[in-house]
């Protein structure tokens, strides 16, 4: 046996910890209607629900990845004035009550917001539509996916980048051929995360997107709504959105990542 | 079609004037900290000086001098670099690898793919091309990036320390294969060994604290060393001082007051110019007391260290060197403190212009 240095109490607390975890989940499947289960989550109002939880979440899984690695690259590569307070605005979304951030949405892109009064004229409206429940996700998720990557980048460092651009590639090159390409890994568990972030949205979807069926009800809003009338269906449907997280972060912590930098540059 | 560089780094303390000619390999030595990667990233455009400029053929590199600044980025310059560390791509096969600069400069995949199997076969690593360089060993895997850098066709080759990474069975393959490829081609590399700088350099240039403080032909440079540090690389003692009738009037330093060197005067000495003399380890004796009677030289000394150098002993005091038999060492019982004179023949003493 290996020494781990570890002592004994700590395996104590440890276990309290999973427990912690664990019990609530084991609750609740205890509590599922497994008669009923299957009429429950296949019901019209379910399906619509999980249907555009998973487009929306993967709209502004894309969305952040889009916004995210420039947003990474700009934290991790040169320093300039101001960066520390950029990565703290960038991060906010991670303390910050989703309902606020709704609320704060709702002011920017909403009729009489700063940004929604101009796209009313234009003829676009924002808030209460499917593009909102976008933005509300992308609005809590993109941190996850910034944190992650940043951190991937900084670790590869940029001397791969400085060989490529000695060698005659252009900085555009550079970005398609080394910098996302090495740093992939991180990229992937970023997205994995910011996907399943978007999943369990609720509060700024709520404040700022609303719940409309088929239009902004993704399935955390069902369940809230469900549970009011129905509590077999949002023990079902909650089931149903634990098992989407876990085969989710499965399949994105299915092995440890391995630094992506061969031996020789280790040695 | 030269290349000429003028560059100062008031950060890292850099000031350097270098021209190359068409088909010339130079060799920069020099401490640690000197400031010799710094000039290979301000030629590569991976550092910007404050003032400056250069030219590679054609080609304004940069010119930072007067009204129109212009500054050409790196992947334009032409200059490829070649780095202690291979840093091949690890998504990368080898093949693409080495692709990777004529893909770059706009080749369709397989030309580029063509041009990158003619530099493996070139750099004899051709049986390597389907695997990802964390399957390399590290001599393979800087062969590989001898020949992504080739592939490049650059106009300037900039190497630094490239055997530096390698183990002793590796290091003398590749510098077999450098010797072969730059043979030709206009390139800087970056060494810390006599031998690359003999058998790959037309000419060496010293560079100390920023600055260039010797250059020549290579076999001239170790043959006749005017700065410390060639010197050491070279084997032999120097001091710097003012050339007299029949010798050296050396200058004072931290370890040595002023005296006078006796020694064999070059053709070229001038009494009353600055001049060096040198002189073997090996022509240096050790004494307890001061040896009286000319014409030998003596130094008052205190020794800073004893190593083994083959079957003798180095002792060296600061700048200066002996090499004495094991028993003779005994006998005297040298140890790091001991203050002893370092005793040398005017014979063996060479005066010559710095």
């Amino acid at each position: 046996m290996n020494f781990s240095g570890i002592p004994r109490w700590v395996y104590g607390l440890a276990a309290v910890g999973g427990l912690f975890v664990l019990l609530p989940l084991a609750a609740m499947v205890a509590k599922v209607n497994w008669a009923q289960f299957i009429p429950l989550v296949t019901s019209d109002s379910s399906l619509t629900a999980l249907g555009l939880s998973l487009r929306t979440s993967a709209a502004s899984t894309a969305l952040c990845v889009v916004l995210g690695i420039p947003l990474a690259l700009v934290l991790a590569r040169r320093p300039f004035r101001g960066q520390r307070l950029l990565r703290a605005f960038v991060l906010l979304p991670l303390v910050l009550p989703p309902v606020v951030g709704g609320i704060a949405l709702l002011y920017t892109f909403g009729r009489q917001g700063l940004l929604g009064k101009s796209l009313e004229l234009a003829g676009i409206q924002i808030a209460f539509s499917t593009t909102a429940v976008v933005l509300a996700q992308t609005f809590v998720a993109l941190p996850f996916l910034v944190v992650s990557l940043e951190g991937a980048l900084r670790t590869a460092g940029n001397r791969y980048e400085a060989v490529a651009a000695t060698l005659g590639a252009r900085p555009t090159t550079i970005l398609r051929r080394v910098t996302v390409p090495m740093v992939l890994p991180g990229l992937a568990s970023g997205a994995v995360l910011s996907f399943a972030r978007s999943l369990g949205e609720f509060g700024a979807t709520l404040t700022f997107a609303g719940s409309l069926q088929g239009v902004t009800r993704t399935l955390p809003l069902e369940i809230y709504l469900q549970r009011e009338t129905d509590a077999d269906a949002a023990v079902a449907l909650s089931l149903v959105l634990v098992a989407v997280a876990v085969i989710v972060v499965g399949l994105s912590y299915r092995r440890p990542h391995r630094a992506d930098i061969p031996a020789e540059a280790a040695a | 079609m030269s290349f000429h560089i003028d560059a100062t780094v008031r950060a890292r303390n850099l000031d350097v004037s270098l021209s190359l000619g068409q088909a010339e390999t130079v060799a920069i030595l020099g401490p640690n900290g000197a400031g010799k990667s710094t000039l290979l990233s301000v030629a590569a455009g991976l550092v910007r000086p404050d003032a400056g400029s250069a030219r590679l053929g054609d080609q304004v590199l940069f010119n930072l001098d007067g009204g129109s600044r212009v500054w050409t980025p790196p992947h334009l310059r032409g200059t490829a670099l070649l780095a202690q560390e291979p840093l091949l791509f690890p998504h990368l096969s080898v093949l693409d690898n080495v692709a990777f600069g004529p893909r770059s400069a706009g080749a369709s995949r397989a030309e580029s793919r063509e041009t990158a199997r003619h530099w493996l076969a070139e750099v004899d690593v051709m049986e390597f091309s389907g695997r990802k360089p964390g399957q390399l060993s590290g001599g393979q895997a800087q062969r590989v990036a001898v020949a992504r850098a080739l592939a490049a066709s650059p106009e300037l080759l900039l190497l630094d320390e490239p055997m530096s990474a390698l183990d002793i069975h590796a290091a003398p393959h590749l510098r077999r294969l450098l010797k072969r490829v730059l043979s030709g081609r206009r390139a800087l590399i970056i060494t810390h060994d006599v031998l690359d700088a003999l058998m790959l350099a037309d000419r060496v240039i010293v560079m100390d604290k920023g600055r260039i403080v010797e250059e020549g032909a290579t076999r001239e440079v170790f043959r006749r060393p005017r700065s410390q540090f060639a010197a050491g690389l070279a084997g032999v003692n120097l001091m710097a001082g003012t050339v007299t009738e029949d010798g050296l009037r050396t200058f004072a330093n931290a370890e040595l007051p002023s005296l006078h060197v006796a020694g064999h005067l070059d053709d070229e000495a001038e009494p009353g110019e600055p001049g060096v003399a040198a002189f073997p380890p090996s022509a240096v004796s050790i004494f307890l007391d001061a040896a009286h009677g000319s014409p030998r030289n003596s130094f008052p000394v205190a020794i800073t260290d004893l190593e083994p150098h083959g079957d003798h002993i180095r002792v060296r005091a600061g700048d200066l060197a002996a090499d004495i038999t094991p028993s003779a060492s005994a006998e005297l019982g040298l140890e790091p403190g001991s203050r002893v004179y370092f005793v040398v023949k005017a014979t063996a003493v060479q005066v010559y212009a710095a």
